[in-house]
């Protein structure tokens, strides 16, 4: 066991999966450098130019070349170097990768994983701060998932890569430095699609995921020193979707809050919202509620604050549900 | 195609070639890049101070940005990237423009009126095509308006840069595309992004005139940007030239260049600098004295400060005012944000 924060788990996961002759990494700057954010340090002295491949700046053919290289057999990792910078290789992801299983009746697959850092809340620039989960999970075909904690972070990058299916692997940016965690030396795994049930509690549920589980769970303590007690769910993976853990505490306690970062009209916590309206209304006590980012361009640093759901809204929000 | 790049100012400051430019235009030159060099060194200085947020220098790239708008008409456009500040702010984009959105302030990238200068790019390669489309666009609406792209060797590899590249000579539109080649994509060598033997060499397959130039040479680069210019405007169709030069500095404030390269390359290239070897011309033609010298880098120094400092005093937007730029009329969904917003 080591202490490690996000961006470390990830690297020694990473590490382990390369021990695998079919896996590869490719990306822009993930060798020599060891990645804008050091995720990779070290892979390539480790496991050579033919397993750690520094590609041209082009983010159609890092996605493309990965998806050839899974039909034909292997396990590659494709880095993007900013959410903002998937969007060149959105053909590839969405009318490739996501359908190839389907479009060729299961004789292809295309069991790669595509990591990409997003969020906001480092003051980045341009481009540098999106939150588009949203819009992979639009992509029928593609699994998305969302670690929040570097024992997930680790765990959930193993399970991606045995997955038989292409997996987009979101790293909340904000949270790489920002906490630690006991984390196993050994491989294991997290599943996917199973939702982490941080806290039991009776009166209002807290449904989050990725870079907001830092403000969601400052929420809970906040509200738990209220005295209210606190069901706290991180999702960990949007596709596929754990509802039923989601359904199960709504049940019990009848009010929710769902929070995410990324812009609100047709986000994923409007999925969540429909989910809960669907499958618990009758168990309610309070219209549901979400908190979220706003439907613009995410501020540049001066004003990002205004934009990223702080913990007094998230905190607003459930007390709202538990107004009688 | 001579993959040899035209030179006609060495790096000792003797002329071994013809140049348009007379002595008071190069002193005008001379001066906006040693502008641009004390902007680009400020701004670096001030984000290790916390006050702007990453800087991406063009410390080396001066006569490419110079040399290249210069041979611009106000009525041409320049789309540039996040390291084409010099050429922007010489077509009339502002320092202050650049400071403030440096600061993480939106307002910076409102281009005064009038001036013909995009924001800049900051993801690579979408804006090349842009340059296709606004020279073209000028043309369909009766003007012999250019329009001059800059980007760096990296963004060739994206395949924006194909399309870019094929619209222009499919469409014979007036823009001029300049690649400069500074040795480095963040981490990665020109070499890594291509086997072609030059960026130049790219232009033949789409049929268009490539042309590969001394990046660090004012007087060169300043000839062949005018020579491309003047064919695009009299309909002639676009140009490609690849400008060799280097980043100095890091990729920006947050990389780190010991991880990639040695500092023996970089003190090859400062050998090379743009600006000392106009310097050197100037001085032997007896049009340079260290008091003018000074005059400008206090001067230019000077205004930075000041501009930093407004750009400071400025009060940050709201809750309210980061919904203003999205939409002619806001949405009612934005609407309903907003006051979500301004309630807290
Ligand atoms: C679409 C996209 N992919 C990746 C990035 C991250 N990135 C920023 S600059 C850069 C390298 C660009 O190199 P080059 O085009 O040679 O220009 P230079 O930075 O050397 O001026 C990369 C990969 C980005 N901004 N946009």
């Amino acid at each position: 066991m080591a202490e490690l924060n996000i961006a470390q788990a990830l690297n020694a996961a990473l590490s382990s999966a390369l021990e695998d002759d079919r896996v590869v990494l490719l990306g822009e700057d993930v060798g020599t450098t060891g990645g804008v954010f050091r995720v990779t340090d070290g892979l390539l002295q480790k496991y050579g130019p033919d397993r750690v491949i520094d590609t041209p700046v082009a983010e159609s053919g890092i996605v493309g070349a990965a998806f050839g290289m899974a039909v034909g057999g292997m396990r590659p990792i494709a880095e993007m170097q900013f959410m903002g910078f998937s969007y060149p290789a959105f053909d590839q992801i969405i009318n490739h990768v996501a359908r190839i299983r389907n479009r060729s009746q299961g004789r292809f697959t295309a069991p790669l994983v595509i990591r990409i850092p997003y969020g906001a809340g480092i003051g980045a620039a341009e481009h540098h701060s999106e939150s588009a989960e949203a819009i992979y999970v639009q992509a029928p075909g593609v699994k998305v998932v969302v670690p929040a904690t570097p024992y997930d972070a680790k765990g959930m990058l193993l399970a991606a890569l045995d997955d038989p299916d292409p997996v987009i692997f979101l790293e909340p940016i904000r949270l790489y430095r920002s906490i630690k965690q006991e984390v196993p030396d050994e491989a294991y795994r997290v599943p996917l699609g199973v939702a982490a049930h941080l806290r039991q509690g009776r009166d209002v549920s807290l449904i989050g995921y990725g870079s907001m589980m830092r403000e969601v769970n400052a929420a809970a303590d906040i509200l738990a020193a209220e005295g209210v007690s606190v069901d706290v769910i991180d999702l960990r993976s949007l596709v596929p979707f754990d509802a039923e853990m989601v359904i199960d505490s709504a049940q019990r306690t009848g009010r929710v809050v769902v929070v995410q970062e990324a812009p609100r009209s047709a986000g994923f916590a409007a999925e969540v919202v429909a989910q809960v309206q669907e499958k618990a209304l009758y168990s309610l006590n309070a219209p549901v509620e979400r908190v979220t980012g706003y439907d613009i361009v995410v501020p540049l640093r001066r004003a990002e604050k205004h934009f990223v759901p702080s913990v007094a809204r998230v905190v607003a929000a459930a007390r709202r549900t538990l107004e009688p | 195609m001579s993959p040899e790049p035209r030179q006609i100012l060495a790096p000792d400051g003797t002329r071994h070639g013809e140049s348009s430019l007379e002595i008071p235009a190069i002193r005008r030159l001379y001066q906006a890049m040693l502008s641009a060099r004390v902007f680009d060194r400020k701004a670096s200085a001030m984000q290790r101070q916390g006050r702007l947020a990453t800087y991406s220098p063009f410390e080396g790239q001066e006569a490419c940005q110079i040399g290249s708008a210069a041979a611009l008409s106000p009525q041409d456009w320049v789309v540039g990237s996040y390291r084409d500040g010099g050429a922007m702010w010489l077509h009339g984009y502002t320092w202050r423009n650049l400071l403030l959105g440096r600061t993480g302030d939106e307002r910076g990238g409102r281009t005064p009126d009038g001036v013909r200068v995009l924001p800049p790019s900051i993801t690579v390669g979408g804006h090349m095509i842009h340059a296709v489309g606004l020279g073209w666009g000028e043309r369909l609406q009766g003007s012999d308006g250019v329009a001059l792209t800059l980007f760096g060797d990296g963004a060739t590899s994206e395949g924006d840069f194909h399309e870019a590249m094929n619209f222009a000579a499919v469409f014979e539109t007036p823009t001029v595309f300049f690649c400069q080649n500074n040795g480095w994509a963040i981490s990665m060598p020109t070499e890594r992004q291509t086997r072609s033997e030059t960026i130049a060499h790219k232009a033949v397959a789409y049929g268009m005139e490539g042309v590969r130039v001394d990046g660090n040479d004012l007087l060169a680069v300043y000839e062949a940007a005018t020579a491309a210019v003047a064919k695009a405007r009299r309909g002639d169709g676009p140009t490609l030239i690849e400008a060799i030069t280097f980043r100095v500095g890091p990729h920006t404030t947050a990389d780190d260049p010991g991880r990639y390269r040695s500092e023996g390359i970089v003190a090859e290239w400062r050998e090379r600098d743009p600006l000392e070897r106009v310097r050197r011309y100037l001085v032997a033609q007896d049009a340079w004295d260290e008091a003018w010298q000074r005059e400008i880098e206090e001067a230019e120094s000077r205004a930075i400060e000041d501009i930093v400092a407004d750009a400071e005093a400025l009060p940050a937007f709201t809750p309210r005012e980061i919904f203003d730029g999205m939409y002619a009329e806001p949405t009612a969904q934005l609407r309903e944000q907003r006051a979500e917003a301004e309630r807290g």
